[in-house]
């Protein structure tokens, strides 16, 4: 496809981010967003990054292509083909930015202009980083709407975004981030907006162009279904940083931290129907305050004195991928046959039997009177209690 | 779509006795498409439920499945007569609901509650969770401001709440709680029916898994029937009795929740089940192999195709398809409905 390909050895590290700390001074105090976050990618290596909503997994992304706001603060070495990238202005940034890396961003229906033709908008794209006519920036915009399953796509590029279908329109972010064949195509979330039928066109091409352009795929989505699908090495992120690393079938089988354990524990599993599920208790930490020592402690059901003294380092507990984990515990977690029990709880809220809660006769207490209105409740609530 | 006994979805026997809570018999419901201009026209019609037809019995859960654009909230809402049905009946104990006078359906109300699928724009930024869960309890006048009271923080309690924060507002409340309030501003009158519109999908996976046990605690303690309509399917499976599966307003297959999971026979049940990704490496790979992958998109819904509507993606369709319209009905030895000329049993991993 491109004359960089050849060139790359396949085991060098296209990207090596390591220790990376993104902050964001506000009013409330420091918030920690992405707390010493280290990875490598590989050529063609899929990569998945796991977690809730405000683990960090789209500030780091952002952070990698520059595209923070100037007041983060950003420390920590992003390394892409041995050139340092953070530091750089926005500016400087630009001639890497969907040349060398791009992303896929979570929602179709605004990263498209709806005022420019869908092939204007891939042809400013392509002109962006590429000296030629508009004519061919045209039918280069025309061939990547080809590459991405887009039927007739000569007449489909002369239309505007409200002319295409969700599925379709995500196809044309697609095709805009592969434009200009980068190393590394970073999605954030890309079929979160979309129904399940059109997920599976969308990832199966994604696939299919990793194949094709030998680009290395960051996937961040916390569809864990998703990750098991089609990453080859899977990061857990939660309040900031990662807790487990390794490859995707390590991490799945044999989770060494009580957070992945329960991540996979609270996804309604076929074999447990008529069993309750196991969430995992509390919310995760404000990222102003984080808890001290462990950032999972506060939820985890086997938080024992050490875990709130200190944070884990990352443990390496072996597996083809380095499988790493941030917990003090992880022996004790391997001793369990079940872990996911550990989350089991018999409360759901209620303290007493619901029932008793309930009133038994609604009717009953709609009287014109307050007065009698009030004994009315008593009444029943005794009736119900005894 | 045929009314007799022999092909309406009846309800599963999740304790049943006579007549059904709920019966939805033939429901329609299009809303007109204007054109621009200054006299603006009607210029089609949006068909967004065409025929829908099921029952529910006290303490089930019917699951409603589809993809976005199949009508599963509209239908919810139409039964509700939040959107006014174009045609068809809705009978809730037996009362017809369709001609109801506003002022006794308002009465009615008190049985039928809904819990909607944000958290974040269901509940008034400006109130107080006192306030939002007293709203009903007022409309309806429920008592003197104590027995109002106590009621609100019977309510918080039972939905795993800590009635002390009855005076704060709702953002200061996490995604998960922001449900929870939702769940007990629609429990405040005792219903009997619950119409849950993807009441979990804002919500991360950890906390998903409380807010649906918690629904589940609920019915079993008060003997609710639940409306459960959703796209996620796993979600669906875990806490469903029965499962309709919609596609561009008409239901395309009804029954009990393992056969339809285990051996669906509709073409569109059995892409849409093979195209859920499993969280499990080695399955997941076996599964990618074997995938139904659908081709193309939804039809546009003011132009549905003629005959069968999944017609224009289904590996399967033949002439018959594009002229006659499938009944749902049972289909060769299985027990499930399904809407299909070429209905065969498949099983899926």
């Amino acid at each position: 496809m491109t004359e960089g390909v050849d060139t790359i050895d396949p085991n060098e590290p296209l990207l090596r981010v390591s220790d990376l700390t993104v902050e964001f001074p506000t009013d409330d105090g420091v918030v920690h967003a992405v707390r010493d976050l280290s990875f490598e990618l590989k050529p063609r290596e899929v990569l998945g990054v796991v977690g809730e909503s405000g683990s960090g997994k789209s500030v780091s992304s952002m952070a990698i292509l520059g595209l923070l706001p100037k007041s983060a603060r950003v420390s920590g070495s992003i390394s892409y083909r041995g050139q340092e990238l953070n530091g750089l202005s926005y500016n400087e940034m630009r001639k890497f930015r969907g040349n060398s890396m791009s992303m896929i961003f979570q929602d179709p229906m605004t990263s498209l202009n709806p005022v420019f033709t869908v092939g204007a908008q891939l042809t400013e794209a392509y002109l962006e980083h590429h000296k030629v006519s508009k004519k061919a920036a045209w039918a280069k915009a025309v061939e990547a709407l080809e590459q991405v399953g887009i039927p007739q796509p000569d007449r489909r590029a002369k239309q505007y975004p409200h002319e295409f279908s969700g599925g379709m329109r995500q196809r044309v972010v697609i095709a805009m981030a592969i434009i200009n064949d980068p190393d590394v195509i970073i999605a954030d979330e890309p079929t979160t907006a979309l129904d399940v039928t059109v997920q599976a066109q969308i990832l199966e091409t994604l696939l299919r162009i990793r194949d094709e352009t030998n680009a290395a795929i960051i996937m961040i989505t916390h569809d864990l279904g998703v990750v098991a699908g089609m990453v080859d090495k899977v990061q857990v992120m939660y309040a900031g940083t990662v807790v487990e690393a390794g490859s995707v079938d390590d991490v799945f089988d044999a989770p060494h931290m009580p957070y992945t354990v329960g991540l996979l524990g609270s996804n309604p599993d076929p074999s447990m129907i008529g069993q309750r599920l196991t969430p995992i208790t509390g919310a995760p930490p404000s990222l102003v305050n984080l808890p001290s020592g462990c950032a999972f402690s506060p939820r985890c059901p086997l938080v024992a004195p050490v875990c709130h003294e200190s944070e884990p380092p990352l443990f390496e507990v072996g597996g083809t991928v380095a499988h790493l984990t941030r917990c003090h515990r992880w022996n004790d977690l391997v001793g369990y046959d079940d872990p996911k029990k550990l989350f089991a709880r018999k409360e759901i809220g209620a303290e007493e039997p619901i029932a008793a809660l309930m009133i038994d006769n609604p009717e009953a207490v709609v009287v014109e009177h307050l007065a009698d209105s009030a004994d009315s409740t008593r009444g029943d609530e005794k009736e119900a209690a005894s | 779509m045929s009314t007799g006994t022999e092909t309406r979805p009846a309800s599963g026997d999740a304790g049943t006795t006579g007549t059904p809570l709920l019966q939805v018999n033939d429901l329609f419901k299009s809303f007109p498409v204007r054109g621009g201009g200054i006299i603006p026209r009607t210029i089609g019609q949006v068909q967004a439920v065409h025929g829908v037809s099921f029952d529910l019995a006290a303490g089930e859960t019917l699951g409603l499945v589809g993809e976005s654009g199949s009508g599963k909230s509209t239908t919810g809402r139409a039964i509700l007569q939040l959107h006014k049905p174009t045609s068809g009946s809705v009978r809730f104990e037996g009362k017809e609901l369709t001609t109801m006078h506003p002022r006794e359906l308002q009465g009615m109300r008190r049985d039928m509650q809904i819990v909607f699928q944000d958290p974040y724009a269901s509940l008034d930024p400006r109130w107080q969770v006192n306030d939002i869960i007293a709203e009903p309890l007022r409309i309806h006048r429920f008592g003197s401001p104590d027995a109002v009271q106590q009621r609100i923080n019977q309510l918080m309690e039972i939905v795993g709440l800590n009635p002390e924060h009855r005076n704060r507002y709702a953002h200061e409340f996490s995604g998960g709680q922001r449900q929870r309030i939702g769940i007990a501003r629609a429990l405040a009158l005792n219903p009997k029916f619950v119409v849950l519109d993807e009441p979990v999908s804002a919500l991360d996976v950890s906390v998903q898994a409380g807010v649906v046990n918690l629904l589940e605690e609920l019915q079993q303690e008060l003997n609710l029937a639940y409306l459960f309509v959703a796209h996620d399917l796993s979600v669906v499976r875990h806490i469903s009795h029965r499962v309709a599966v919609m596609y561009l307003g008409s239901l395309v297959e009804v029954g009990p929740r393992e056969l339809i999971y285990s051996k669906p026979m509709h073409p569109y049940t059995q892409a849409l089940l093979s195209a859920v990704p499993v969280p499990d490496p080695k399955r997941e790979r076996e599964r990618q192999r074997n995938r139904i992958v659908l081709t193309g998109d939804v039809p546009s819904p003011v132009n549905p195709p003629s005959g069968c509507r999944f017609r224009t993606r289904c590996w399967k369709a033949q002439d018959i398809c594009a002229t006659e319209a499938p009944e749902l009905r049972k289909r060769g030895d299985s027990e499930l409905l399904s809407a299909c000329h070429f209905a065969e049993e498949m099983p899926v991993a």
